[in-house]
């Protein structure tokens, strides 16, 4: 008697089963299939097409009823099995029916997992995972209105694309800060982001939901965590599924998270296979189709008394959304031993990493143009050595046999009329036939006359490659300092870059310029942030994680891990009641050192991170603020007493220098920025060796700037002379900003002035009466937001994290 | 004879630690750095740079390295190893995640006792 075969479940892994099992031994088995689903089996993949409206479910089927009986298959559609008898080897369904097995074949899948938030279970909430569901959400679009995504992985973003296709409006909420955390790095991920937000969905990550409102039981809305409602006609989770395991757990077979088997993928039963999503193989559990195919195979051949092995898979990842491009695969974290290739085309919106170890690809993240995706992904599988290719490997498959390509090469033979630079639409002819007529040697100069790369700068490199084509030998590019490693460009083209392409956060400019890293490092991230922070101060989100820790926590770090901490006190003037708040502090945090600075200030030393906020916040009620004595920005203004009480002082220095800091204090600054008023010109403030100093003179307020008393030493020059208070400040501001917007991430003022020239300056401060205005007034609008007490911020909860430990563990007693 | 803690520990959530940054876990004398990655890794290196002992949870991450607030060395967070010329070595300790539950094992530290 032929042995017989039960499978329950008719998903995709079992149709592939059969199928192998069929072509092997067509009449090795008496097989019957349950099916809860009222369906013959289709291409679950294929869900995102049926919703989006390109496909229908016709097109998706794989087996239909006439595949089933040729093959002599039993199919028990919307048969649901209940229980599963191991010792009768009997199945019994809920409709009553009971079969006998030989062997038995679980692919019971998988279920979405709901998020069980107040109301959850509204009606209009639903899930994304078969054909009913799809149904339900194409018969939700019709009546219009706003759908709601939860979870921002594959499954969400294909639904909400989907959606949106169907003419709702759509917002997808995503509990991580990038989308697609699991396939994607930050990068990409932010690509994605802007490519969804660009076809209209609203996407808000770091959304914590907290519940779900409805009225007269059905869904209205989405409440998150931090009290922002979304109006929504419909809600889909689409934040995960978990192995269905009930009848197998019934059956008194081992589960874990998923069905337990062994690599022959029998399960604790040994006439019992598990296939599938309900699988757990090694601790891993797979919702993609790569594996359960591979799952299949191993199977088929097993219950033809083979001895298959499944060894677990890599999996890969690619999104089916139209026009959005994207395949991630393997492990792309980095670490010892690892490296990266990182190819980024910002004009054509791609980005490309490949992670090696040991010359073999591990990991690879492919957006924008994926076509090169499975071959990459068959290396990896293949473990193969790619250090032959390796210098042209980003660039794909089709690249591989030939010569490597010297791009001078490739830029010389393109033909004359090619576009080089897109902004002023000039072509090769043009360019090269000035430098040859004109006698052109640098970039500066083609730029000069003929505008190419003269605006956004993007073809900088192809004109650089021109110029050394057309001049051979001649040519000798600038020497041009990169930022750091992670670039090519130096910092004044990278501020440039900023502001031409309007570019707004550090993964953008990393992306828009080409980094050769995916994160930055130590040295761009702080420079990068700062630029961010001065360009575009209203709508930059500062990035604490790419400040140097002073910054951070808003105190000095010292030799020892301490901190030191240096109140505020204007113009260098104190009254009892602060010192005694500073005596106070001293004593009850045991603060070690109590110094006076050079810049007229005091100095507490040795404080331990912890008591921070609380030292804070006990100066805080006299009045102290943060002296940002730490920060790259406006640090102090020192004075001296002026004619308040000195018999030679000629204006109110110290005044004037009180209310400089009060307008000045909180900025950022390329790096820091010390100012000094003198009431004299016997100069007891030392205004004249400080970033800018102001020495009061008889007629008024002599400017200078550009000094220098620490690793270099050198006196200031001077900007000019002011009649009045309000004029000099006017002045000193536009000089505080052009610096700002000019100066390189931690080069001092006199660095700056030395590169640019006293006299630029000069004549766009004191002679350009507009540029002035349009410097003040920028400096003035950033100080809307800059002028924030981090301390009072800090001593209100901000950024808690900073200073408790995580955790203090419970010693047991050392004896 | 002394606390030799063994097997993992639990110190907290992966939400507790900002990305690209650190928290500081108190094992009596010693104080562990637990940093997270752009890409939610988690590491722990005893939080001592092999040069002048900077406190390494408070430098910038990046990649899967820090790089001391002191003197800029670069240290890698999986080995603790001091990166390109620079030599010398932190202690680095296993790490793993269950959801989103983050233990560390202890049992190589050197005791304090």
């Amino acid at each position: 008697m032929t042995k017989k075969l039960i499978v329950i479940g008719n998903g995709m892994a079992p149709g592939r089963m059969l199928e192998k099992l069929v072509e092997a031994d067509a009449s090795a088995y008496d097989i019957t299939i349950f099916n809860a689903e009222p369906r013959v089996n289709y291409n679950r993949l294929m869900l995102s097409p049926v919703l989006s409206g390109e496909k229908t479910y016709r097109d998706i089927i794989t087996h239909d009823d006439a595949w089933y009986a040729s093959h002599g298959i039993t199919l028990q559609k919307g048969e649901k099995i209940t229980s599963v008898d191991r010792d009768a080897k009997t199945v019994t369904s809920a409709g009553g029916i009971t079969a006998s097995y030989d062997k038995l074949v679980i692919a019971t899948g998988s279920s979405p997992f709901i998020i069980p938030v107040e109301g959850h279970e509204l009606e209009g909430v639903l899930v994304y995972r078969d054909l009913d569901d799809v149904d339900a959400m194409l018969s939700a679009a019709k009546s219009g209105g706003r759908a709601v995504v939860i979870g921002g992985g594959l499954l969400g973003l294909e639904a909400a694309a989907g959606l949106k296709e169907q003419g709702m409006d759509v917002t997808v909420l995503h509990l991580m800060p990038t989308l697609m955390e699991r396939q994607l790095d930050e990068a990409s991920g932010h690509l994605l982001e802007k490519a969804f937000k660009d076809r209209g969905v609203d996407v808000l990550t770091k959304a914590n939901t907290k519940r779900i409102l409805g009225s007269s039981g059905r869904v209205t809305g989405v409440e998150l965590e931090d009290g922002v409602i979304i109006d929504a006609a419909i809600v889909v989770m689409a934040v995960g599924i978990r192995p269905s395991t009930q009848l197998a757990k019934a059956a008194g077979l081992d589960v874990k998270r998923g069905i337990v088997v062994a690599d022959d993928m029998r399960t604790s039963d040994p006439d019992i296979f598990a296939l599938g999503e309900c699988v757990e193989h090694n601790g891993h559990c797979y919702g993609l189709v790569a594996p359960l195919y591979d799952m299949a195979t191993v199977i088929s051949q097993n219950l033809l008394d083979g001895s298959a092995l499944y060894e677990g898979s890599v999996t890969a990842t690619k999104l089916k959304v139209t026009g959005i491009d994207l395949y991630s695969a393997g492990d792309f974290a980095q670490g010892e031993g690892r490296e990266e290739i990182v190819l980024r085309d910002a004009t054509a919106g791609v980005y490309k990493r490949l992670v090696l170890q040991e010359n073999r690809i591990v990991g690879a993240v492919l957006y924008g143009e994926t076509s090169d995706g499975p071959w990459f992904f068959d290396l990896l599988k293949k473990g193969k050595d790619v250090s032959e290719m390796r210098d042209t490997l980003i660039f794909g498959q089709a690249f591989q046999g030939g010569t490597p390509l010297d791009p001078s090469a490739a830029v010389a033979a393109l033909p004359d009329d090619a576009e080089i630079c897109g902004c002023n639409g000039i072509c090769k002819s043009t360019i090269t036939s000035a430098i040859t007529s004109k006698g052109l040697t640098t970039l500066e100069e083609v730029r000069t006359h003929t505008k190419a790369s003269a605006s956004c700068g993007s073809c900088t490199g192809l004109v650089e490659q021109l110029m050394a084509a057309t001049l051979g030998a001649a040519y000798s590019p600038a020497a041009i300092t990169p930022v750091c490693g992670c670039t090519d460009l130096g910092h004044d083209e990278v501020r440039r870059l900023i502001l031409a392409k309007e570019l707004k956060s550090i993964p953008q400019v990393m992306q828009e310029l080409e980094w050769k890293t995916s994160c930055g490092c130590a040295k761009c991230r702080p420079a990068l942030n700062y630029y961010l922070v001065c360009d575009w101060p209203e709508e930059y989100a500062d990035d604490y994680q790419s400040r140097y820790i002073n910054e951070r926590v808003h105190a000095n770090i010292q030799k020892d891990g301490t901190y030191s901490v240096v109140p505020r006190m204007w113009g260098g003037m104190t009254s009892s009641a602060e010192l005694r708040a500073i005596a106070d502090v001293v004593d009850k945090y045991d603060i070690p050192s109590v110094k006076c600075t050079g810049g007229q200030r005091i100095d507490m030393l040795g404080v331990k991170k912890e008591d921070l906020p609380l030292i804070w916040e006990d100066l805080g009620k006299v009045g102290f603020v943060s002296g940002h004595a730490y920060a790259k920005g406006l640090r102090t203004v020192k004075t001296c007493v002026g004619t308040d009480w000195c018999r030679f002082g000629t204006q109110d220095s110290t005044g004037f220098g009180i209310r400089l800091e009060k307008f000045m204090w909180g900025s950022w600054t390329p790096a820091k920025l010390k100012l000094a008023v003198s009431g004299c010109p016997r100069n007891c403030s030392e205004a004249t060796c400080k970033d800018i100093g102001i020495i009061c003179v008889d007629s008024g307020f002599e400017i200078h700037f550009g000094g220098a008393a620490g690793l270099e030493i050198q006196g200031t020059q001077v900007l000019g002379t002011l009649p009045t208070e309000d004029e000099t400040l006017e002045h000193v501001v536009a000089l505080t900003q052009m610096y700002r917007e000019q100066g390189r991430y931690l080069e001092r003022i006199y660095k700056w002035a030395d590169r640019i020239g006293y006299e630029e300056i000069r004549r766009q401060i004191m002679e350009d009466a507009d540029k002035r205005k349009h410097y003040f007034d920028r400096f003035v609008a950033s100080q809307k937001v800059a002028q924030v007490d981090p301390w009072s911020e800090r001593v209100s909860g901000k950024d808690k994290h900073e200073f408790n430990p995580m955790k203090t563990l419970e010693m047991e007693a050392a004896e | 004879m002394n606390a030799n803690i063994k097997t993992w520990i639990e110190v907290g959530c992966l939400e507790d630690i900002p990305r690209n940054g650190a928290r500081c876990v108190k094992n009596g004398e010693m104080t562990i750095a637990v940093f997270r990655t752009a890409r939610d890794e988690v590491f722990a290196l005893e939080d001592k740079c092999p040069h002048k002992k900077g406190p390494l949870s408070q430098g910038i991450v990046h990649d899967n390295c820090v790089t001391c607030p002191l003197h800029n060395w670069v240290i890698s967070l999986r080995s603790g190893s001091a990166q390109g010329a620079d030599e010398g070595h932190t202690q680095a300790f296993p790490v793993k995640l269950e959801g989103n539950v983050v233990f560390i094992d202890l049992s190589f530290s050197k005791t304090t006792g």
